[in-house]
């Protein structure tokens, strides 16, 4: 009987090839085209056309602005700073507030429950300076700006900007041997790389997927941003006058931004060339009209599906990581500290790169949630240093409520312009965190392809912060 | 052999290909799938459907897998898939094998064709190609507003003539139509609505007679197969996706399950 079934397929396949060769090779094309003719006769026959396209043409005109060879990328970057520079500006003040109410009122608040409740000393800090803290940190330092980023984003993508800037990148990245798409997924990455290797799905070539996913940790994530915008303000825009501090910082962060694309092309470039070679496969990207973006429903969209989601990841994630901050602050070994005694041993060789022990320390603890990196530095910079007067004791993760005193322990803890420098550049070039990891390892199914998305921007960041600091030595 | 139609009310779906393919199909009366091309507003009517807030964009490929929801309508439970955006059912790529295999062997109750109304004609080929493949089937018109805005009018009625289904005029951001549109759906899945869907004509009398012939042998080998002749087709074309269904028998499958009364 299965014989017999199998037979008869074979029958029918060779009927069918039979008859292909009767029908001549345009056979595809023929079927192509009377479905074609169809639809134009239909469309034809029911679509009227009152008036001028006047819209059509301004519509146009917009598109050939905004992807034109010579102007397409200079808007694009403006764009992309305005959106920066609203959100530097706008975030500061609710951060404050949220500062103090979380940080000032309730931290204290517990800890005298606490008092009351005779709970031991190291579980009201292991719960209190450690948990809660770093939650609020969490809290108040990203709620403002990914409040004011997500909706602006989601703006720019509702009204159709997003697929122009796949446009103009479309072509770098053919050159580079990678999908055009890849600039879509890297566009997604913008907001969270987890994301944006789930969306590498669009590209149906596993070679240029695989590219794709690799590179998606050069675009910087909504994560990284805070980290980005703060040591911006605090050691780019304290270098230049005061009037221009905002503008420049801004530019410094877009500068970061494109910098992570051109590092996207490079390493596409380099896989494409070597083990991953292949060319390009084409397609077709539509753009689709600019529409009038509904306001009140991106706002609820993008508070509910993007700020409220990410925030709830972030605290997640902070909340076991102030577990472990407060330990290593406070657990002592011959008389110092775990993170004294790591920073110590760290510190010689970090100083190479231009980092320093606290950071090196601050990204081990942070490879859950990237969004921890600058509460885990501070903390661990004013055990080091020995600072006293400043937040609430050792191995307690504070909020400060304004960049200066940010500043100003940063500054104690001997950071420089180079250690600023060299932390955006390290922000942008260092391994994916833990979820887009795994993120990788469920989409490639691949120890050894999600081995290499960990450690290639890890050595690649090794590398460039090494030449910047030695140059940087060099020259001054 | 049972007529295939002795119980016009009864859903048509595949129940088991539809759990092959991955969904729950627990509770559910009727399956509805959206098909049609990028940034056509699919998810828009998706979310207005379900009440679901997947995530929308301007933005064309944004749906990479299928997404699920359900409504209840007139008591009546309907599960809603969210296909790919693609521009054809004819090529090779990942989304419009989705979209294909999902449409013809899954076999929807309903699949609402969401056609972007200031772009028909190109929205119409792939249209078409989805009438090819199935008798049940809701044109949504959408962007109605835009087509305003441009000034362009369509004759929603002489294009229901023409496509042989329900056309449905609608502005999904606005959410302008969507009662028509359950309506509709409802309609073609409970069979009161009775669709006569376009099929291209115009093709040479060499191809006609060579799909005739082949389909012959199909319906000899897998009795109960529908859409016979655009199988017939795809095989002419070397499908390779179909010839490895012919191989592995699962055209069979397809076929034989139909021909099992339906479940309910």
């Amino acid at each position: 009987m299965e014989q017999l079934q199998n037979k008869n397929s074979e029958n029918i396949l060779s009927l069918a090839n039979n008859l292909r060769w009767g029908l001549g090779v345009n056979l595809h094309d023929a079927v192509i085209e009377s479905i074609y003719e169809d639809a134009s006769r239909i469309a034809r026959s029911t679509v009227q056309l009152k008036g001028e396209k006047a819209d059509y043409n301004l519509e146009r005109k917009i598109d050939r602005l905004v992807t034109s060879r010579w102007l397409g990328f200079p808007i694009m970057f403006l764009l992309l700073a305005l959106v920066f520079w609203l959100t530097v500006a706008g975030a500061n003040v609710p951060s404050g507030l949220l500062a103090s109410l979380l940080v000032d009122t309730i931290h204290p608040a517990l800890k005298s429950a606490a008092a009351a409740a005779g709970l031991p000393w190291w579980l009201s800090g292991v719960l209190i300076d450690g948990a809660y803290l770093s939650m609020a940190w969490v809290i108040s330092v990203m709620l403002p700006p990914m409040a004011i980023f997500f909706p602006l984003f989601t703006l720019l993508e509702d009204l159709g900007y997003l697929p122009r800037v796949a446009f103009n990148m479309d072509n770098l990245y053919r050159k580079a041997g990678a999908h055009g798409k890849q600039a879509l997924t890297m566009s997604m990455g913008f907001g969270c790389n987890a994301a944006g290797v789930i969306a590498s799905r669009v590209i149906d070539s596993p070679r240029e997927r695989l590219i794709a996913i690799i590179t998606n940790n050069f675009s910087l994530c909504n994560g990284r941003w805070p980290t980005q915008i703060l040591i911006a303000t605090i050691f780019i825009g304290g270098a230049v006058p005061a009037h221009l501090a905002g503008l420049v910082s801004a530019g410094a962060v877009v500068g970061i931004a494109v910098l992570g694309i051109g590092f996207s092309l490079a390493v596409s470039w380099g896989l494409s060339r070597t083990v991953l070679k292949g060319e390009a496969s084409a397609f077709s990207l539509e753009l689709p009209p600019y529409r009038p973006p509904r306001i009140w429903q991106t706002l609820y969209t993008s508070l509910i599906d993007r700020t409220i989601f990410v925030l709830w990841r972030a605290i997640v994630f902070a909340i076991p990581a102030g577990v472990v901050i407060w330990l290593v602050a406070n657990v002592e070994v011959g008389g110092e500290n775990l993170a004294a005694h790591f920073i110590d041993w760290a510190g010689p060789v970090a100083i190479l790169f231009g980092l320093n022990g606290v950071i090196v320390l601050a990204y081990i603890i942070a490879i859950p949630a990237n969004e921890i990196v600058i509460p885990t530095v501070l903390m661990l910079t004013v055990i080091t240093a020995g600072l006293t007067g400043v937040g609430s004791g050792a191995g307690v993760m504070f909020e400060l409520d304004s960049v200066t005193a940010t500043e100003n322990i940063l500054r104690a803890g001997g950071w420089t312009l180079l250690t600023g420098i060299n932390l955006m550049l390290f922000s942008l070039l260092h391994n994916p965190c833990s979820t887009t990891i795994y993120t990788i390892y469920k989409e490639t199914k691949s120890v050894k392809w999600t081995l290499v998305s960990t450690f290639l921007p890890i050595v690649l960041g090794l590398v460039v912060c090494f030449f910047v600091t030695q140059l940087w030595l060099l020259l001054s | 052999m049972k007529d295939l139609h002795n119980c016009e009310n009864c859903p048509v779906h595949h129940t088991e290909n539809l759990i092959r393919l991955g969904i729950a199909m627990d509770r559910v009366d009727y399956v509805v799938a959206l098909a049609g091309n990028p940034n056509t507003g699919k998810s828009t009517v998706f979310n207005n459907l379900t009440g679901l807030r997947q995530h929308t964009g301007n933005w064309p490929g944004k749906t990479v897998t299928r997404a699920e929801g359900g409504f209840s309508y007139n008591d009546k439970r309907y599960k809603v898939v969210d296909l790919p955006g693609t521009y054809s059912l004819l090529s090779t790529s990942t989304d419009e094998e989705v979209a294909r295999d999902f449409i013809l062997f899954g076999q929807p109750d309903v699949t609402v064709i969401v056609v972007d109304a200031t772009r028909l004609e190109r929205n119409l080929n792939l249209a078409l190609q989805i009438l090819e493949i199935t008798d049940r089937a809701v044109l949504c018109l959408n962007l109605m507003d835009e087509a305003r805005r441009h000034q362009i009018e369509v004759d929603s009625r002489a294009l229901s003539r023409e496509l042989g289904i329900p056309v449905v005029p609608a502005e999904a951001r606005q959410k302008v139509g969507m009662d028509k549109l359950l309506a509709t759906i409802e309609e073609v899945a409970t069979g009161s609505y009775v669709c006569k869907p376009h099929r291209v004509r115009n093709r040479s009398r060499s191809l006609n007679h060579a799909i005739e012939q082949l389909s012959k042998k199909l319906s000899e080998q897998f009795p109960g197969l529908p859409n016979l002749s655009w199988v017939a087709l795809r095989l002419l074309e070397g499908d390779q996706s179909i010839i490895e269904a012919v191989q592995s028998g699962d055209l069979g499958k397809l076929g034989a399950g139909l021909l099992m009364a339906p479940a309910q």
